[in-house]
């Protein structure tokens, strides 16, 4: 199993769920596809899907919810399976 | 019971804190500057007087955190607040929470902020003013003989609209009475089966229509307007580029839809500078009020360069208890003013936005010239807030003049570190339709989806 982090390419505001009322769109634990949504960065007021990137199992989140993000930095880890 | 602004606090950011600033300044009202920890470089605090920073980056903790604003006026010891537009701006429980904390809330009251924010109480309080509103049938139909004689005042082509109906569906539309007589049994089966209910009602069609707002100032007890502007040029329902006086008017015209916004806001026992917006429909030169805005806009400067008022001062002075002060009379209007946003969005990328650090910086410069922004040179953009960077404003002696100084400010201008909708200025400037002011609020979009590097 190799650890594979989730970058964001884009500055912005992170969240991990579609509206503040939605549940998150993945928890840690979970397994996902390199298309899976993972989160989405809202840029000055335009939301962009952040996603996976490859198959695997969530293991965490470097950033919480509503959280600053900036080009570069890893938003989750997955263990590649 | 009035009181003077001793000390201003504005809860915004961006170019309009910087202009709200320059205002105070010239006044002679010190200012405090309100803003997020992702704001304390920016261009408004290192001109205020003060800062106070009020939360982390994001809007809800920062500027449209009641709590943190109500703190940072105590803290400061202001007088006033200065909402700016957006944010809290047209927020009545914001004004009251200000106005509780006995400071003055720079714009309407409260009661008048509520009302014209509720879109059925803002056209019955126009109609009731006299001002047109977008015409139809007084209630439901449910025979063709009354459908036939409503149409009459209603006017073609209409639209025929399930009152059961919404977001676009159980609408019909009719060009004539023929066809009113055809379409009006299909509605109401249609209403009928769709929605459990067969009631319509009629309701004109605007296929074309400009955008046309009025800029009102009032002090409780007399209002006058700064004419109008026309801001049909839109992409998503956000304007891109404005001008004053609208190109299409005539005095006859204008002076009736200005009259109008005047009755409307001296109905209102308004307070401050407001907009009233209207559609105005070109193939029959009748305009219909949609909305009122109880702030300042951002296209804002184009009234205030066609007319020599300073919008935001008078904002301020009639805040502190001072009468307007003018007549209707006072106010004349001289040449024609334009203004192009420029937006940290890519136009070759459908408008992507693209925060960044500013690099190169050049202003341009000359007559008629005005650039309302919140950048300097090395000043990083933050991704949390709207694109908007600087408006370029020109004013000219007629619109041909300002059209040709638009052109030259444009390429006068540099800005590198991040992509912009400068180019997209330029290529519009080059347009016949634009010089000829043949376009209505779809035209933008239309173009945008035709021209070479758009549509991606």
């Amino acid at each position: 199993m190799a650890e594979y982090t989730v970058i964001t390419p884009l500055p912005g505001t992170f969240y991990r769920k579609a509206t503040p009322e939605s549940p998150n769109f993945v928890e840690v634990g979970a397994l996902v596809g390199a298309d899976t949504v993972i989160g989405l960065i809202e840029v000055m007021k335009q939301f962009s899907e952040l996603t996976a990137g490859t198959a695997g199992r969530v293991t965490a989140f470097m950033v919480e919810d509503g959280d600053p993000v900036e080009p570069g930095q890893i938003v989750a880890t997955l263990d590649e399976e | 019971m009035t009181q003077r602004i001793s000390k201003l606090l504005i809860a915004n950011r961006g170019e309009i804190a910087v202009r709200i600033i320059r205002a105070a300044k010239e006044l002679g009202i010190p200012t405090v500057a309100a803003c997020s920890e992702a704001d304390v470089d920016s261009l408004a605090a290192r001109m205020a007087d003060e800062v106070h920073i009020l939360g982390p980056a994001r809007a809800d903790k920062s500027y449209l955190n009641v709590e943190a604003l109500l703190g940072a006026l105590k803290a400061s010891g202001a007088n006033a607040v200065h909402p700016g537009y957006g944010f809290l701006s047209e927020n009545a429980a914001f004004a009251e929470a200000v106005q509780a904390a006995g400071a003055i809330f720079v714009g309407p009251s409260p009661e008048t902020i509520r009302r014209m924010g509720d879109k059925a109480e803002a056209r019955r309080t126009a109609q009731a003013a006299g001002v047109p509103v977008v015409p139809g049938s007084p209630g439901e139909l449910f025979d063709l003989e009354s459908a036939l004689r409503a149409a009459e005042a209603v006017g073609f082509p209409l639209l025929i609209k399930a009152s059961a109906g919404g977001g676009g569906r159980g609408i019909r539309l009719a060009e004539s009475a023929a066809q009113l007589a055809e379409e009006f049994p299909r509605s109401q089966r249609e209403a009928q089966a769709a929605f459990g209910n067969g009631a319509v009602y009629l309701e004109r069609f605007i296929g074309k229509a400009r955008h046309i707002e009025v800029q009102v100032l009032g002090d409780g007890k007399h209002a006058v307007h700064l004419f109008e502007r026309e801001c049909s040029l839109q992409r998503r329902r956000q304007k891109i580029f404005e001008e004053a006086p609208s190109p299409v008017l005539s005095s006859q015209q204008r002076e009736s839809l200005c009259a109008s916004a005047v009755r409307l806001t001296e109905a209102l026992g308004y307070k401050g500078a407001g907009t009233l917006e209207y559609l105005y429909d070109d193939s029959t030169g009748e305009f219909f009020f949609i909305e009122m805005n109880t702030r300042i806009q951002v296209e804002h400067p184009v009234s205030e360069l066609i007319t020599g008022i300073d919008l935001v001062q008078a904002m301020l002075r009639i805040a502190g208890g001072e009468p307007l002060g003018l007549q209707q009379s006072d106010i004349r209007m001289n040449g024609a003013a334009l203004q192009m946003r420029l937006n940290a969005e890519d136009p070759a990328r459908d408008f992507f936005p693209s925060p960044g650090l500013v690099e190169q910086l050049v202003w341009p410069e000359g007559e008629g010239v005005r650039v309302d922004t919140h950048l300097y040179q090395g000043y990083r953009v933050p991704p949390y807030y709207d694109s908007l960077l600087a408006k370029l404003i020109v004013h000219g002696s007629d619109r041909a003049e300002a059209l040709a100084r638009a052109r030259i400010a444009l390429q006068n201008t540099t800005l590198t570190g991040m992509a912009s909708t400068l180019s997209l200025h330029r290529q519009l400037l080059d347009q016949p339709w634009l010089h000829s002011a043949d376009f209505h609020t779809g035209t933008l979009e239309t173009w945008l989806a035709e021209r070479p590097m758009g549509g991606e």
